[in-house]
């Protein structure tokens, strides 16, 4: 068959080794913490508020700090420069991702029982996909909070956009914004899926490699 | 396995753990924001602790006079120490110097039991404070004299006719011709005529009052009145010096809006700063050109022009303070990162050429870009400048909860201490006179949480004191005042001659009894007056005998003429207590309604025999 003589789908149909099931598995398993711990912490802090607004950015919920009281006050701050109001309907992402990732965890595990390097391309594009994506929303999100203000707010400020990652000052506030273990576990669950893609690629281009020697 | 193997298994290893380390290092907001962590050297406590510290016994060098807000209240502090001294009860009884309990201060109070002092005002000469009384405001449409001879409160004036919501007050001129009140509520006047809030631009007004001032007793007296757009006004200053005749008072909700203000009064860009020539509004008055409003003259600017101007200000501004020189005014958009200086010249001449830009019920209103010399990056939410004696300006900052210095002339903003928290008024040593004294600046915050012992959900406001003898300035001391400093003044110590006992010679109450054998019980039909001496350890007489139904009038002199001795009144189940200074006399009457006996006893502690001070008021059956 012509499959025979093109290597590439020969190579996706390469068997996955011990270690690259192990990975998938480990892959599956990082999963499991996105439902417990916060994808993203934004910490605010003010002269007036010496121990920081807290923010913690759950795949399902959105949760304040100072049980849930900090949401409100970010949100009564917010309101004099016209942001909208942090509300957790407004972000359908909770809604989706939590279910997305129960999805590719069992892609993951899928992949580790059939066992070939098509189906773990397959996973880890997806996965990439899922987290480029992910992460667009957030930045997107942040962007339209700090930009659509309300024409009519008490102080007018200069549309401004809230910082993804790092520090930033906005008016009186130092804002920090950096992701949380969830966001660990998924970068944790990407390296392991590029490392069992990487293990398994180039374990069928060393048994094409012999082939063709043979 | 083979070694080729291992050795990959361990380098994936290795790279996991160094990403893992890096993303937790980098990864993380700190716990305490960046300005905390700077944190105070040693060498700076030592300094601050020799600065604040008043050894047992020495005395303060300033006095420190800080409203009270809605207690009623005025407290005097010590500084630097920022020890509180004493309360100066002025609108709400005070059972500890029996303040609303006797017949004269419970006729003072006028039925009202409490008000909302915002901004003291000690009297001036030539703009410099002359120790001589305190002037400060009530929002109730009142205004008080506290005498500083004897740290009492003499007059409440008001409530004032057709003001509504007296914050802007109580404003001096710098001779204290005047002590100033303007609305920041406006209403329909005169008080008392019912009108649908839908009319609130057009048919409600804004007051300004000019109250009189006696030169020699401070007695005050209404003066006259201007009719103003129904804009709420907040703050005022009096000119000075180069501006002497004209006062200065912020304004917002220049929108005439009504409902919820934080939204419908935000709208415009700026509002205005209220400057009103009072000399030429005083002449106006005196060739009767004022109207009889709520049985006050008072002055249309449509049918009285060249009296009151507007200039644009930054929005929502609360502070106007004029430079010691007069020659800059201050103005505080406390919803902007920047003050505006006004320069006074400037004012006169856009005056002089008519450079308006347009009008509001018939007043001008001044081209910005015409009287405007500045406006400094002050930092985040300006409230109110305050003054030193060597050209700087001291601005609080709400927002950003710091005070920045800055330097009239140059704008140059050269230095900011932060201020623990949300800084509302701040007040500096005579930093509102011709002649700011520099040294100390207080901030006066508004809130403290974290800062002192918890005290549970009612938190006490902080003052703080800040060092602003050299460039930098540096923060001394955290106190917690009273509820709740807005505006506080600071007089240096030596200004003030207080007495300490009320010289017998001066005594002239007629009920005023100095010899025990004169104390006893007079009895008019059902009126009955007793006449009681307090003196070390007796209050004569011991017994005091009425018929139910009585009216009785208790007259206490306190006949002592030492510091410090002084006797209480307290009148069990009749809810008196009075508090008799030395030499004074003070009445209380009452109504005997209740039959039995009540024992009376001294209740401020007087000496080793205090204990046994008491007496009996019997009350019998008819």
């Amino acid at each position: 068959m012509a499959h025979h003589d093109r290597p590439v789908p020969r190579l996706l149909a390469t068997p996955l080794g011990p270690a690259a099931r192990v990975f998938l598995i480990a892959a599956a398993l990082l999963i499991l913490p996105t439902y417990f711990f916060p994808l993203w912490n934004m910490t605010m802090f003010a002269p007036q508020y010496p121990d920081g607004l807290r923010l913690h950015i759950y795949s399902h919920t959105l949760e304040g700090g100072n049980g849930g009281q900090d949401v409100k006050e970010i949100n009564v701050l917010n309101h004099y420069i016209g942001m909208h109001d942090l509300r957790q309907a407004d972000f359908t992402e909770l809604k989706w991702m939590p279910f997305a990732l129960g999805v590719l965890a069992l892609l993951f595990l899928r992949a580790a029982v059939h066992g070939e390097l098509a189906q773990l391309l397959d996973v880890l594009v997806l996965f990439l996909y899922f987290s480029g994506f992910s992460l667009w929303s957030f930045g997107y999100k942040l962007y339209h909070y700090g930009h659509d203000l309300a024409p009519t707010a008490a102080v007018q400020v200069e549309p401004f956009m809230p910082p993804v990652f790092g520090a930033k000052q906005l008016a009186n506030f130092e804002v920090y914004s950096y992701p949380g273990p969830a966001s660990y576990a998924i970068g944790l669950v990407a390296l392991l899926l590029l490392a069992a893609f990487w293990i398994t690629w180039r374990q069928g281009r060393r048994a094409l490699a012999a082939e063709a020697a043979a | 396995m083979n070694s080729q193997r291992t050795r990959q298994w361990m380098a994936w290893g290795i790279a996991l753990v160094a990403i893992l380390a890096v993303l937790a290092a980098t990864g993380c907001a700190p716990s305490a924001p960046k300005a905390r962590e700077a944190g105070v050297a040693t060498s700076d406590i030592a300094v601050a602790a020799q600065k604040t510290y008043v050894p047992p016994g020495d005395l303060d060098e300033y006095y420190m006079f800080a409203s009270g807000g809605h207690s009623g209240q005025v407290y005097v502090y010590g500084l630097p120490s920022m020890r509180h001294i004493s309360t100066i009860p002025v609108y709400t009884p005070y059972p500890a110097t029996g303040y609303g309990f006797d017949d004269d201060t419970k006729a003072m109070l006028g039925g009202l039991t409490w008000g909302d002092v915002h901004h003291p005002s000690l009297s001036e000469t030539k703009g410099d404070y002359d120790g001589r009384w305190l002037f400060v405001n009530d929002m109730n449409g009142r205004v008080a004299r506290v005498e500083l001879r004897d740290f009492k409160t003499h007059q409440i004036l008001g409530p004032i006719p057709n003001i509504s919501g007296n914050h802007a007050s109580a404003f001096v001129t710098p001779n204290t011709e005047y002590a100033m009140m303007a609305s920041r509520f406006s209403i329909p006047i005169p008080k008392g005529t019912p009108l649908p809030v839908e009319k609130y631009a057009t048919d409600y007004k804004g007051v300004v009052a000019a109250i009189k001032i006696d030169p020699g007793s401070g007695e005050m007296s209404l003066g006259w009145e201007i009719l103003m757009p129904p804009f709420d006004y907040d703050l005022g200053d009096a000119g000075k010096l180069a501006s002497d005749g004209w006062m200065f008072w912020t304004s917002y909700n220049t929108e005439r809006a009504t409902g919820s203000l934080e939204v419908t009064s935000t709208q415009r860009d700026r509002d205005y700063i209220a400057a009103i020539d009072w000399r030429a509004a005083e002449k106006a008055i005196a060739e009767g050109k004022g109207d009889l409003i709520g049985g006050v003259k008072v002055l249309d600017p449509k049918k009285v022009p060249g009296i009151v101007y507007f200039m644009p200000c930054g929005k929502s501004p609360h502070g106007v303070d004029v430079s010691p020189d007069g020659k800059y005014i201050i103005g505080s958009g406390k919803l902007q990162g920047v003050t505006t200086v006004f320069n006074f010249e400037k004012i006169q001449t856009a005056i002089r050429n008519k450079d308006f830009t347009g009008d509001e019920d018939g007043i001008p209103v001044l081209k910005y870009e015409s009287i405007k010399d500045a406006e400094v990056a002050v930092g985040l939410g300006p409230l109110h400048t305050q003054f030193g004696p060597d050209g700087y300006a001291y601005t609080s900052l709400f927002v950003d909860s710091a005070v920045a210095k800055w330097k009239l002339g140059t704008w140059e903003v050269v230095d900011k201490v932060p201020m623990s928290y949300s800084i509302g008024h701040l007040t500096a040593a005579e930093g509102d006179t011709v002649s700011p004294d520099g040294k100390y600046l207080v901030g006066l915050n508004k809130l403290s949480h974290g800062r002192h012992l918890s005290v549970g959900p009612s938190q006490p406001e902080s003052s703080q004191l800040v060092d602003i003898s050299e460039e930098k300035m540096k923060l001394l001391y955290d106190a917690f005042t009273e509820p709740e400093p807005h505006y506080a003044q600071i007089i240096k110590a030596d200004k003030i001659k207080a007495i300490e006992v009320y010289p017998k010679e001066e005594n002239k109450h007629p009920l005023a009894v100095w010899d025990v054998k004169d104390a006893g019980v007079t009895r008019q039909g059902d009126k009955v007056t007793v006449k009681v001496v307090a003196v070390r350890s007796t209050i004569t007489p011991t017994a005091i005998t009425v018929k139910k139904g009585d009216t009785v009038t208790v007259a206490v002199t306190n006949i002592e003429q030492t510091t410090d001795e002084l006797h209480g009144f307290g009148l069990l189940d009749y809810n008196i207590n009075i508090v008799v200074d030395p030499g004074e006399t003070k009445t209380v009457t009452f109504k005997a309604d209740k039959a039995g006996v009540f024992p009376y006893y001294c209740t401020n502690f007087c000496s080793a025999l205090h204990q046994e001070m008491q007496g009996y008021l019997i009350v019998n059956v008819q």
